[in-house]
């Protein structure tokens, strides 16, 4: 892909050691970034002389980015790094949600310890799922796993003592140590927590002998299992991985919005995943932020530009629900005509491009 | 038992089945020619019928006229969406290719939704009486309609693939394009033509699906079905789709007799397909009629 840009490395670089090379952070500038960019969002949500640094909308917001974010990952690590494709991501996700409400609903176990244990579970599922990933690939397991979509689909319809069947179920709020979370601000934090953890586990994976293992099978399959591995073992783990992110994705965006529902749960929401990881940049653990911020701030922007172009054209206000699920449609035709490595790919070319001032040719 | 229903059920099944062969045709013709999944089938449908509905209604046109004029615009349309769209991502990889045709499908429903609403709009009448008597039998006119003009476009389809110059080149480019590029064959007008007769066939089956149950986004449903059709029948056999139309039809109407009489499920008629189609991967990914894919090292 982009490997121009990506060799750019800063003067006065020098690495000695084939794992100063395989680092997280490629720079010590940008691993205090990224430190820096976490401090920053834990002072994001708190009072200041009664002044809120962030209104509740865009709390909210940020909240969102969070538990798409972590599914978004899961479904890079199968489509970016393994080279599967899954057009069910939403299904896990909601299995996921279901899950931990159900955990704690009718177990008692507490929220704190449901969250991850429900993305046990869903890492189960989505290896159960996975098993046809072993014997077909490309186009036959995009269509295996867009039916698995509709199938999960029907089982949150009918499946009411895990869902509570079509009028969906309650999911009790965060608590720690007998602490209860209450609210977005103090939420926010347990997003927050979540995401540094599984962003740096994901970014750590690619570093491993699995990792490697993952981007060998999407490489060449047939060279990769030449070279020792195990194909039908890594693609069915790669969607435990991946179902696995989706389903703490999932429990996190049930405890936050205290209701499930199977209607949120839709081939849509796995179509703005795969949109999340193309417009982000397959295989970019940074892009997949990128684009799951892109993807929920799209809707928000459409909503703002069709309220202000609304007084000329009315027309446009009455179908605002159908704009916005048309733009997600636009952006991800657009992004793979013009831009198909995605805003990574973009943002490097940036760097790259102040790296070299003024000679950048 | 109840014998009459589930003969009447089979019927359905055998009428709606012929349609889901025409869509899974239209789309085999777009995989075999250009290797494009074409997620936005059933889209086709969908505008199709809309537009059909728009001029009969809206513009008043007589069927005579305004079904024409439908069907050329959707060539046109079809045309403008390989070389604007589709064109550009020769080559690229397959998820590239699978989500493109997933995205327009997202964008055309919502625009559709968006210029006509939700709701199912009746078609003005065009065969006079509703329900026709055959064998004992209810059967509503338009699929009577429908199963002759199915026939109609399967036969139009064998005839245009083993006699007409067009199809037999679509046919060379299907089986290797350097090489029907070499013996002057356009494959650009080839890929341009694939999706042109896909769209026009596809409306064609939309209209007449609107004209039983009016027109609503319920229409790129087919869209839908046509994975499990066309899968059971082989990606990328025109008999395969054809066969896997009437064996899907017709399976999801016994499950629906099954269903109604015994089991109370609600809605295992929309489902049944797709874990046919599951079972199908899993036992023999090529289809029934599909060719093995064989690659060599």
């Amino acid at each position: 892909m982009a490997s121009t840009a990506s060799a750019l490395i800063p003067c006065g670089q020098f690495k000695t050691e084939y794992r100063k090379d395989t680092t997280i952070f490629p720079t010590p500038m940008s691993r205090g970034f990224a430190i820096a960019a976490v401090l920053l969002l834990c002072i994001a949500p708190l009072q200041i002389g009664g002044v809120e640094l962030l209104s509740p909308y865009q709390l909210n917001i940020l909240i969102q980015i969070g538990y798409y974010g972590i599914a978004a990952l899961g479904l890079n690590i199968l489509v970016g790094f393994t080279g599967q494709i899954s057009l069910g991501h939403a299904a896990f996700f909601g299995f996921g949600a279901f899950a931990s409400a159900w955990l704690n609903n009718d177990f008692g176990v507490p929220v704190f310890w449901a969250i991850p244990l429900a993305g046990l579970m869903t890492t189960v599922v989505g290896m159960l799922f996975g098993i046809p990933a072993a014997r077909i690939k490309g186009l036959y397991l995009a269509i295996a796993t867009f039916a698995a979509q509709f199938i999960l689909e029907d089982f949150f319809a009918r499946a009411d003592w895990f869902t509570g069947g079509s009028s969906g179920t309650i999911a009790q709020s965060f608590s720690i140590f007998g602490f209860a979370i209450t609210g977005d601000r103090q939420y926010f934090y347990v997003v927050l927590a979540y995401m540094v953890v599984l962003f740096l586990l994901g970014a750590n994976l690619l570093r491993s002998r699995d990792g490697r293992a993952f981007v060998a099978v999407r490489d060449h399959y047939l060279s990769a299992e030449i070279m020792g591995i195990n194909l039908t073992k890594y693609r069915v783990l790669s969607f435990g991985v991946a179902a696995f992110y989706a389903g703490v994705g999932g429990a996190l965006f049930g405890h936050y919005l205290s209701f499930v529902s199977a209607e949120s749960f839709t081939i849509l929401l796995s179509i703005q995943f795969l949109g999340m990881i193309i417009i982000g940049g397959l295989g970019s653990v940074m892009g997949t932020l990128m684009g799951t911020a892109f993807m929920v701030l799209l809707p928000e922007v459409v909503q703002a530009f069709s309220q202000t172009a609304g007084n000329v054209f009315p027309a446009l206000t009455d179908g605002i629900a159908f704009l916005k699920e048309g733009a997600i449609g636009l952006a991800i035709v657009l992004f793979l005509i013009f831009e198909p490595d995605g805003l990574a790919h973009r943002w490097k070319m940036i760097k790259a491009y102040w790296k070299l001032y003024p000679f950048s040719y | 038992m109840n014998t009459d229903l589930l003969i009447q059920l089979v019927v359905n099944g055998l009428i709606i089945g012929t349609l889901y062969g025409v869509v899974a045709m239209c789309f085999v013709l777009i995989y075999k020619s250009t290797q494009i999944v074409n997620f936005a089938q059933g889209e086709f449908l969908l505008i199709g019928a809309w537009t059909c509905w728009w001029l009969l209604t809206t513009w008043q046109v007589p069927f005579w006229l305004g079904f024409p004029l439908t069907l050329v615009f959707m060539a046109v349309f079809g045309i403008a969406l390989q070389v604007i769209v589709l064109r550009p991502l020769i080559g690229e990889p397959i998820i590239s290719v699978i989500m493109v045709t997933v995205g327009l499908s997202l964008f055309f429903q919502a625009m559709m939704k968006w210029m006509f609403g939700v709701f199912a709009q009746p078609y003005p009448e065009v065969f006079g009486t509703k329900a026709m008597n055959v064998l004992g039998l209810n059967v509503q006119t338009p699929y009577i309609m429908s199963m002759a003009i199915s026939l109609l476009i399967m036969v139009g389809f064998a005839w245009f693939f083993k006699f007409s110059r067009f199809g037999l080149a679509m046919r060379a480019t299907a089986f290797n394009q350097q090489v029907a590029q070499s013996l002057g064959i356009s494959v650009k007008s080839v890929f341009a033509m694939a999706w042109a007769i896909s769209a026009v066939v596809s409306a064609l089956a939309g209209v007449v699906v609107g004209m039983v149950n009016g027109v609503s986004s319920a229409l790129s449903f087919f869209g839908i079905k046509v994975f499990p059709v066309v899968i059971l029948g082989g990606l990328d056999s025109i008999v395969g789709a054809i066969v896997g139309g009437l064996i899907i039809g017709v399976l999801e109407n016994v499950a629906e007799f099954v269903d109604s009489q015994y089991l109370n499920w609600g809605n295992l008629y929309t489902v049944v397909p797709f874990y046919a189609l599951i079972l199908i991967l899993m036992i023999k990914p090529y289809g029934l009629f599909g060719t093995k894919q064989i690659e060599r090292i």
